[in-house]
């Protein structure tokens, strides 16, 4: 089911992230999740949104903006959690290309987003080991 | 099926040529000793008299001029007939200097218009087209020459200028433009625009581009042909010489022909001066043959190019140009090395770029400093950073390999360089600010 991610280009100048955050909240959209990967010349602004359409429309007019599917996996805000997932993924040889977490929602979760190389392999055996990814929809009413 | 505007002279035999060279040039050099006192004494120091010059062969004896030579003796100096003979002027941007400003007697104008309805009769044109000029109107000859030649043809001729791009695009759309007439960067933005009014490149009619009056490469021919839909050609002039139409290109799109009844070429070594044989790469030097009022002879034009009289598929006989390989007033010394911006867009556009990008050079700590600034496409966008350093890294190779040095590659966000209506700004050195 997968979530979809919007990644955003931003030129690695002052002001750039403020600009994004802003036109976000500007159109009344809720950033559930946030991670910003940069180099020297630019950074990549990856979020996880309660609209996806609204805040496509609120960035478009600033920046490029591309979706990508993610898996989102919610499990104990404990010791050994984000471990026993890498080690299903090991497994069966999916590939992870980043990382990030949120907490929120329900007390003592934690959530990680994780982009990989095969999204269905990857929760198709999450769904197996009984760990349960998040879609689109959950994150509409995800509550904090 | 090949149509010619003046089918005499431009599929006459090399002979024919020849003859009406050796006679034209005997009368033009008479005509600028006698009226331009300037040049006069160019010859005289040379030694040079009009009764050397018997045929175009003895026009290796004639001092060269250069630009300097025209900004040196502005506003007037090079001035070929009484003024009141005269009914047009044009000049260039002034960009690097002094202008340049050339006049025009009816008959410059006439010849001048000539040439260019040759060039839009090559490009497949003829009085059922309609004809969208948006080259500048104004001192720039683009605009006047390009409009000119579409009356002579009887092209229905829509007068743009330059501008206004979404007008162009209703009207080139409402009227159906059969034959755009513009600057080559300005055709990509106008095929751009289409394309975000989500047009696709076979709603419009246009057949054929015309573009000129700023150096353009292969891949960039091949990527507006493609946005467009259509065939695009290359246009050739200076102001100097009259405007667009020294030379265009014809159907085989392999070099332009060079109008040789008005304006002699040669190709010389830009360091001796040594007139170099067909097929050698050096400085183009145009004679002009018939003119009246800014006749110019052997004017130094700056522009690296071949020449060859390989026989063309379109049956047309005059001398043809390669696009000018590059201007030795575009060509920066970076490091030391030679680097022409043509170079860099060949580059660019072959790894799959589109031709909006600007090259910043400056000097910092006595190093020069070499950027590129680069849109990427929407398409090219990556949410991995690994993918797009990549892309970067792989440019710099390429650049590398293609200049000898590598530039910085900076990969901006579509729509954030500013186009251009006329001719593009893809060059700023800043180096020149320090003096
Ligand atoms: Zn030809």
């Amino acid at each position: 089911m997968a979530i979809t991610q919007l990644s955003a280009f931003l030129e690695n100048t002052p002001g750039t992230l403020y600009q994004a955050v802003d036109a976000i909240t500007e159109a009344g959209v809720n950033i559930r999740a946030l991670s910003v990967a940069d180099t020297k010349d630019f950074g990549i602004l990856r979020i996880i949104v309660s609209d996806i359409e609204k805040t496509k429309e609120a960035l478009d007019k600033h920046t490029v903006i591309s979706e990508t599917p993610v898996v989102v996996v919610k499990m104990n805000d404990q010791a050994g959690s984000l471990k026993r997932i890498l080690d299903i993924l090991k497994e069966v040889e999916v590939n992870i290309e980043y990382v990030y977490a949120f907490t929120g929602g329900t007390q003592g979760s934690a959530y990680v987003v994780l982009r990989v190389d095969d999204v269905e392999e990857a929760e198709s055996i999450l769904e197996r080991k009984g760990v349960k990814t998040l879609t689109d929809d959950d994150m509409k009413d995800f509550l904090y | 099926m090949n149509h010619y505007y003046q089918p005499e002279i431009e599929t006459a035999s090399r002979e024919d040529i020849l003859k009406l060279q050796n006679e034209k040039i005997v009368k033009q050099v008479r005509h600028v000793y006698d009226n331009v006192p300037y040049y006069r004494n160019l010859m005289d120091q040379k030694g040079v008299t009009p009764e050397d010059i018997k045929g175009i062969d003895d026009i290796k004896k004639l001092p060269f001029l250069t630009k300097d030579d025209l900004r040196d003796s502005y506003p007037r100096g090079l001035l070929g007939t009484d003024m009141r003979k005269c009914v047009r002027i044009h000049s260039t941007s002034g960009t690097t200097g002094k202008r340049v400003v050339a006049y025009y007697t009816q008959k410059d104008v006439d010849l001048w218009e000539e040439c260019c309805a040759r060039a839009i009769v090559a490009a497949g044109g003829d009085e059922s087209d309609i004809c969208q000029v948006c080259y500048g109107y104004g001192l720039f000859t683009g605009g006047f020459g390009v409009h000119g030649g579409s009356h002579k043809v009887g092209c229905l001729t829509l007068p743009m200028s330059s501008g206004n791009t979404d007008r162009q695009v209703q009207f080139m759309m409402d009227m159906e433009a059969t034959i755009l007439c513009c600057t080559p960067s300005y055709a990509a933005y106008i095929g751009e625009t289409l394309a975000e009014k989500g047009y696709t490149p076979e709603d419009n009619k246009l057949k054929a581009g015309i573009f000129g009056a700023e150096p353009w490469t292969e891949e960039m021919r091949q990527s507006i042909e493609k946005s467009l839909g259509i065939k695009a050609y290359d246009i050739y002039g200076l102001t100097e010489l009259s405007g667009p139409g020294v030379a265009y290109e014809c159907c085989e799109q392999t070099g332009m022909h060079i109008n040789e009844d008005h304006f002699y070429a040669e190709v010389i070594n830009p360091e001796t001066g040594e007139v170099l044989p067909e097929g050698e790469k050096g400085e183009l030097v145009f004679t002009s043959l018939d003119k009246e009022a800014f006749p110019l002879l052997r004017y130094r034009t700056r522009d690296i190019c071949i020449l060859s009289r390989k026989k063309c598929s379109c049956g047309r006989t005059h001398v043809k140009m390669t696009k000018p390989l590059g201007r030795s007033d575009d060509m920066m010394v970076i490091r030391g090395v030679n680097v022409f911006p043509s170079q860099i867009e060949t580059v660019l556009l072959g790894a799959g770029y589109e031709p909006n990008y600007q090259i910043v050079v400056d000097r910092v700590n006595n190093t020069d400093t070499f950027d590129i600034y680069l849109e990427f496409s929407k398409d090219q966008f990556s949410d991995k950073i690994s993918v797009m350093q990549k892309r970067e890294q792989d440019l710099r190779t390429s650049m590398k390999s293609m200049l000898g040095i590598s530039p910085k590659i900076h990969l901006v966000a579509p729509k954030t360089i500013t186009r251009s209506e006329g001719k593009a700004v893809r060059i700023i050195d800043k180096r020149k600010l320090h003096g």
